[in-house]
């Protein structure tokens, strides 16, 4: 009975070296297996040697499962990773997993791809074929418009990000006006610039716009015009005035009960049919108003969410200092209720981004259209891995960004003490 | 005396419940009136019905010639003369105290900024909390804060204020020096008209005493005449309980 008594204070001396030292042997089995193919649990029954790691290290974590050891390191561990059996049974999983996936990603994704060439028979390693990457990149970034023309997007691009990055630098009444800038006037100097047809420059035509670019531009623009439509729309569902209140709600209600590949299709097919002959509205300004006013339906209750979190005080102080509906709203109101939902509207933004591939249903072809485009070329099937885990990392990459922008924003404007 | 509030037989409703019944009332310039009266007897409705926080449904309100009801155009303009100080102070936690101070002077009065910082180092001056300025709200005791509302009301350089229960939600040693301010204010000839439980002040600084009780004026009288004198048996029971 002696023999196994269980782990204390008394026997640690000798059980925490047995302990780590069978964690030890079973990081060791699973890291050769994955990395190096060798199975030094081999002599063992295949199935038990599968899960070899994490018997032994289940075993381990039980020897060196000691309540107040003294060993502050010791403590840590156990406290945090090893507190019962079940969870030393996670925490094994966790690492068994992790140590197991890595070899094969690695082996895709860099060992064994290949990234030099022009054409799909240059790729001749097991690993993703970057090669199509590299070939289509120019596609993927511009969509179809035409190669010599591409330095006004880049232009374009260049300048919006220039503009910001100075924004943040400027001093605050500086800051104002680079603000009203980007918002108002950029916006137009770039959609002119891109898409040409004055002072000299070739018109490109908004079919041919695509990949990247367009994904920027659509969400731009949707981000620019759904948050003021929105907190209008907010503000007009708790209006004391039944007209503008039952609009707002019809308005969001029909919005959000519909799906946005309905809308889509409806504003490029359908809505052309009841204008008069002759008029012509753009498919890709089509495609805007319809995300933006879907998405604004959205952030309307996102910001409806905030009016409702402030206490009534904050409106009767505003009220007896004299002012107005609009002066109550944008000076006391709108500033906290914003604050206070700015996960929700990041959330919102951030969905926005990602919902723009489905322009593909109305023939607008974005970062991710294009790619489905590309894999189906005659002369690059069999790419759709590489080119969905392109362009799953790029959009994770910008919604990252809008989401660290957010949080460092929501710091930045709390004044809890 | 000139008048410069008069109620004439004020009704109000909340759905079924009346909670003023028939209240009548005149406000003197310069004049200092205290309410009291047990809780839901209308006290905090009558002076929110003042500044049209809540709205009447039968008689009158006039203030400063001004009658009040839902055709009143310019309520604001009515609103920015009558100061009021919450029991839950209400300022504006997004703002700094001295931009809770300046922010209606510049937005509603439309004074220059400078100006209307000058007023309000002034005010924040006068209740003591000028080297606050900077702060937030949320960094400042109750007290504090509470004297930055009255500074905020101030500032809008009001004809009256009004004050709702002013020092109910502070611990009992901040309440001190919120009176003080109050107090200070009465003394500069103020027009005020305050809600409070606190009968020291209102022996100190009130011309007359309101007591309320279910939503009407059940005694009003000289301040000494009240609390030596009582006429209602409503107003002594009442007395002998808070005194």
């Amino acid at each position: 009975m002696e023999l196994i008594s269980k782990p204390n204070k008394q026997n640690l001396k000798t059980y925490l070296p047995i302990g780590t030292f069978f964690i030890f042997l079973g990081l060791l089995d699973v890291t050769l297996n994955a990395f190096a193919g060798i199975d030094i649990s081999g002599f063992l029954p295949s199935k038990i040697s599968y899960f070899f790691p994490i018997i032994i290290g289940f075993i381990g974590f039980y020897l060196i499962r000691v309540e107040f050891s003294g060993l502050r390191n010791l403590d840590i561990l156990n406290k945090n990773i090893n507190s019962n059996n079940f969870n030393a049974f996670l925490t094994l999983l966790t690492l068994y997993i992790l140590i197991k996936s890595i070899p094969p990603l690695l082996n895709w994704f860099i060992l064994d791809a290949n990234f030099v060439g022009t054409s799909k028979d240059d790729c001749t390693g097991e690993g993703a074929c970057w090669v199509f990457i590299k070939v289509w990149f120019n596609r993927f970034m511009y969509g179809l418009y035409p190669d010599p023309e591409q330095w006004r997007i880049n232009v374009a691009f260049i300048t919006l990000f220039a503009l910001v990055g100075v924004t943040f630098f400027v001093s605050q009444k500086l800051k104002k006006y680079f603000i009203l800038f980007l918002i108002f006037v950029y916006p137009i100097i770039a959609i002119k610039l891109i898409s040409g047809g004055e002072f000299g420059l070739k018109y490109v035509e908004t079919a041919a716009w695509g990949g990247l670019s367009l994904t920027f531009i659509i969400s731009a623009f949707a981000i620019i015009f759904c948050f003021p439509i929105g907190v209008f729309l907010a503000l007009g569902r708790r209006s004391n005035l039944p007209a503008i209140k039952y609009i707002s709600i019809g308005f969001i209600e029909l919005w959000r009960g519909v799906p946005l590949i309905t809308v889509l299709f409806m504003s490029a097919v359908m809505f052309p049919m009841f204008l008069p002959d002759g008029t012509f509205i753009d498919k890709l300004i089509r495609v805007l108003i319809a995300i933006t006013l879907f998405e604004a339906a959205y952030m309307a209750e996102v910001v409806r969410g905030g009016l409702q979190a402030l206490p009534k005080g904050q409106y009767e102080a505003a009220r007896s200092l004299g002012m107005g509906y609009w002066k109550m709203n944008v000076l006391i109101i709108l500033p906290q209720a914003l604050k206070l939902v700015i996960p929700g509207i990041a959330n919102t933004l951030l969905a926005l981004v990602k919902d723009t591939p489905l322009i593909f249903v109305v023939g607008l072809m974005e970062l991710a259209g294009m790619i489905g485009l590309a894999k189906t070329n005659p002369k690059w099937l069999g790419m759709a891995m590489e080119g969905y885990v392109f362009a799953g990392l790029v959009f994770w990459i910008i919604c990252y960004a809008m989401s660290r922008y957010s949080q460092r924003l929501e710091k930045r404007l709390s004044t809890e003490r | 005396m000139t008048k410069i509030i008069e109620l004439k037989n004020v009704n109000k409703w909340f759905d079924k419940f009346q909670a003023l019944k028939d209240v009548s009332l005149e406000v003197n310039q310069q004049e200092k009136i205290v309410i009291c009266g047990p809780s839901g007897s209308g006290k905090s409705t009558l002076i929110r019905c003042i500044n049209r926080l809540e709205e009447h449904q039968e008689g009158n309100i006039i203030v400063e010639g001004n009658e009040i009801s839902e055709n009143t155009k310019d309520i604001e303009k009515i609103r920015a003369e009558v100061g009021m100080v919450f029991q839950q102070f209400n300022l504006f936690p997004h703002l700094s105290i001295l931009d809770n101070c300046t922010l209606a002077p510049i937005w509603v009065k439309k004074l220059p900024k400078k100006q209307a910082e000058e007023i309000a180092m002034k005010n924040l001056e006068r209740v003591q909390i000028s080297d606050q300025a900077k702060k937030f709200p949320g960094q400042l005791s109750g007290g504090q804060q509470q004297r930055a509302a009255i500074a905020r009301a101030l500032c809008m350089e009001p004809k009256i204020m009004l004050f709702d229960e002013p020092t109910s939600a502070l611990d009992p040693e901040m309440i001190k020096e919120v009176l003080d301010v109050m107090v200070d204010l009465a003394k500069g000839g103020m027009t005020m008209i305050v809600v409070t439980h606190e009968m020291g002040f209102a022996k100190e600084v009130a011309d007359n005493m309101i007591f309320m009780d279910e939503g009407k004026i059940v005694e009003k009288a000289k301040t000494k005449d009240f609390f030596d004198n009582p006429k209602s048996e409503r107003t002594k029971l009442f007395l002998s309980q808070i005194l």
